[in-house]
């Protein structure tokens, strides 16, 4: 017999393509936006995503788990990003693809859409599974867990915004989540300035990752060749009825200011004359 | 038996000393009458410094070897170098030539009380040409600086180390040191174009040329290639850079037996030919230490199951695209063959995996430091052969009674397995004689019956001058000799160093 649909559980796992944390970015010539010619791969936080999800289902019978999806919005590359997530362990993953941006200097808006265009995608998108119902194939989802900022543009309300227009609830910030299959909820231990909060949330819910979440795994060559074979599905914008034109507008990037090097002073005499000329005086 | 020997060396470290005189009040007068006063630092008259500030020159940064030096010269130019040495000749003045002084081998301190000649002030390029990617620097430019330099030109240096940061490159040279860039770009002997050597009368040899190719009689610069100073003081060096690969990836593989990792090497090396810049291997011990001990993120229980051995691939190539591509397809064939010779592994998917695969690597040697007293021995053998060394030394030690939680804990290997150097550690729980006795000489007979050699990279300094017919035979020790008469018939550059 087939376990009631009600129990089992479909997880999606947005995940974005970001300039490598480790890369040193440039400000580009124009100074509309940062080289993007440059090392990208997933951003940290959806890689901790992606991982959750999957330790869900490893803690939790496999059958409870019933699809782990991975969800980009971006370029064609964006696909490497999707298949890192494959081979992570997520079952299939959907493209929403945009076109290249005309040149790589160019600004990151054309590549990057916003939190807004980006929530509202995800809603279509989720909306799109409810209405064909696990019966006409669609997986409606239970749980959104998504990084809580991307790297790039560190902008961190998409989360938030699809929790608003879902109407659902959310846990920001998680760095434990424990989730109750049978009572359709979930209890999240936040990050919050100078300690942890816990919330119960009922599903559905959306669940943003802290950094101590967990350490995502090194994807193992056999399933890396896994990944290869799963399926893909590739959208338009337009296919979901969502309109990713920027409402903002980037009018300048530039670099700090160089850090100009320290000196060396004979005396504390000397030291103290420099504090006072730089501002600084005893409390 | 050990006593005897420490009795010889003494001996022989008596007689490299016997014609050379120490440095007087009126030499250090003399020196501060060629060179600036901030380049003179002796103990003696008139200069005086304090002694503790000659500590850092007198002592190498392990520890191990301590000299007993008065005066330390850091001339600026060639030519300050030469009126030194010239200095030194005449009043047979014996002469440590020191660099970053980041050896492992003893061979930048002095024995007694040599001369300590410090290219640290000469740390000028001379030049950098971005289309043939030709470097000219001074002795004493730091590797990392050097690195800094051309890297905005998109080019590398040709070696790369952990001493990075302090190692100079007039000591890289001196020490044909190997490090980790050798399996892509060849040793010094290959990349270094040209060098200027002050000789040990103090004459300038000038053979500082950009040129590839020059087939016009000997080649005299390969002598002084990791010579150790003992020929005289590089003071520049032209050495060729590589153009910086713009993409690079890792890759960890696990081994069901050693038996695979030649055939492995052969696949690897066919299928990612020229994109294939590191082949590092790790046993299951020095995989654990270092697990054991937190260098690098560990694979998975599932995926080090019924592992004896691990291999860690490195690529870097020009286009992303291109060595991924070369890369996925020989990860597929090596998991798809009929008796494949991997079990599993992983790819690292972003620049911080990336990190911390070699960090399993790189970080055995802090792991093995940890764990306790290691014995390191750096040695060249068959690849095939790097097992059976370290089981045949495990073996060995068992037979005397010495492995146990006592004594020995760990014998292990790991290294680059491209260049056939194997890095064999004994890790015990303190130094002590009869583990000392038990290795050595046995550890060099074994290198010895593969005709390997008893230093792959590290060199011969102070530590190994004992042990240098293991790896040589006494036609070439004899030619050595010759070779270090007719340069320094006085015997002033850099006594008892390489040759006893």
């Amino acid at each position: 017999m087939r376990p009631s649909p009600s129990r089992l559980l479909n997880i999606l796992v947005p995940v974005k393509r970001a300039v490598d944390y480790a890369v040193k970015i440039r400000v580009n010539s124009s100074q509309t936006g940062v080289d993007l010619n440059v090392k990208h791969s997933m951003n940290p936080f959806d890689e901790i995503a992606v991982e959750e999800a999957i330790r869900l289902r490893e803690k939790h019978s496999p059958s409870t788990i019933s699809s782990i999806q991975a969800i980009t919005i971006g370029p064609p590359k964006s696909i490497d990003t999707l298949r890192t997530a494959l081979a992570m362990g997520a079952d299939s993953a959907v493209h929403v693809e945009l076109p290249e941006s005309s040149s790589s200097s160019d600004a990151a808006s054309s590549s990057s859409p916003e939190p807004l265009g980006v929530a509202k995608t995800l809603k279509a998108w989720i909306d799109k599974q409810q209405q064909k119902g696990e019966g006409g194939g669609g997986k409606p989802v239970d749980l959104v867990i998504l990084g809580k900022q991307s790297i790039d543009d560190d902008l961190g309300q998409t989360g938030q915004m699809l929790a608003g227009l879902l109407g659902w609830g959310q846990a920001t910030y998680a760095s434990k989540i424990e989730l109750d299959v049978e009572k359709k909820e979930a209890k999240v231990m936040r990050e919050i300035d100078g300690g942890s909060e816990e919330v119960r949330v009922k599903l559905p819910m959306i669940v943003t990752t802290d950094l101590r979440l967990n350490e995502p795994r090194y994807a193992s060559l056999p399933n890396i060749m896994k990944a290869k074979k799963k399926p893909v599905e590739k959208l338009k914008p337009s296919d979901l009825g969502v309109d990713l034109t920027p409402i903002m507008e980037t009018l300048k990037v530039t670099e700090p200011p160089k850090r100009v090097g320290g000196g060396k002073v004979e005396s504390v005499d000397e030291l103290v004359e420099k504090l006072k000329e730089h501002g600084f005086t005893a409390v | 038996m050990l006593s005897r020997r420490l009795f010889a060396r003494c001996l022989s470290s008596r007689r490299v000393f016997s014609t050379l005189n120490p440095v007087t009040d009126s030499d250090v007068t003399h020196f501060t009458r060629i060179l600036s006063p901030s380049s003179v630092l002796s103990t003696l008259s008139p200069v005086s410094t304090p002694h503790d500030e000659l500590d850092i020159y007198n002592t190498d940064w392990m520890g191990k070897y301590r000299g007993k030096s008065t005066t330390v010269l850091k001339p600026k130019t060639t030519e300050e170098v030469s009126e030194i040495v010239k200095w030194c000749h005449d009043k047979r003045i014996p002469i440590v030539p020191q660099g970053g002084n980041t050896g492992l081998v003893g061979g930048s301190v002095p024995l007694k009380d040599e001369v300590i000649l410090s290219l640290a002030n000469m740390s000028n390029v001379r030049s950098f040409d971005p289309v043939s990617g030709i470097l000219v620097a001074d002795a004493g430019c730091i590797l990392q600086s050097l690195t800094d330099y051309v890297a905005p030109y998109d080019h590398i240096m040709p070696l790369d180390l952990g001493a990075k940061g302090s190692c100079q490159i007039g000591g890289n040279v001196s020490t044909n040191a190997g490090g980790l860039r050798l399996l892509r770009y060849g040793s010094l002997h290959g990349s270094v174009l040209g060098l200027e050597v002050v000789l040990p009368n103090g004459t300038i040899l000038d053979q500082l040329t950009s040129l590839r190719k020059d087939n016009t009689g000997y080649d005299l610069k390969q002598l002084f290639i990791g010579a150790e100073g003992t020929l005289g003081v590089i003071t520049g060096v032209s050495i060729l850079t590589a153009p910086a690969p713009q993409a690079s990836n890792n890759v960890i593989l696990a081994l069901p037996t050693f038996d695979n990792v030649v055939p492995l090497f052969k696949t690897v090396k066919r299928q990612l030919s020229e994109i294939l810049s590191a082949f590092e291997f790790i046993d299951r011990t020095a995989y654990n230490l270092a697990v054991k001990h937190g260098q690098g993120r560990a694979l998975s229980d599932e995926d080090v199951e019924g592992a004896e051995c691990f291999i860690l691939v490195e690529t870097s190539g020009g286009r992303r695209e291109h060595d991924e591509e070369k890369l996925a397809d020989l990860l597929e064939h090596l998991l798809e063959a009929d008796k494949p010779l991997i079990n599993t592994g992983v790819l690292a998917q972003n620049p911080a995996q990336f990190s911390s695969l070699w960090a399993l690597r790189e970080g055995v040697t802090e792991a093995v430091s940890k764990e306790g007293k290691a014995y390191k021995y750096d040695i060249s053998v068959p690849a095939a052969t790097f097992k059976q060394v370290v089981d045949t030394t495990r073996d060995h030690l068992r037979s005397k009674g010495l492995l146990n939680e006592d004594a020995v804990k760990h014998v292990l290997g790991y290294g680059h397995v491209g260049d056939g150097n194997l890095h064999l550690n004994i890790v015990a729980k303190a130094y002590t004689p009869e583990i000392q006795a038990a290795l050595e000489p046995f550890v060099y007979e074994i290198v010895a019956s593969h005709r390997g050699s008893v230093s792959a990279e590290h060199g011969i300094g102070a530590m190994k001058t004992h042990a240098l017919p293991y790896s040589k035979t006494e036609v070439s020790i004899a030619l050595m000799r010759k070779i270090k008469e007719l340069f320094d018939p006085r015997g002033i550059m850099n006594p008892g160093k390489v040759l006893e």
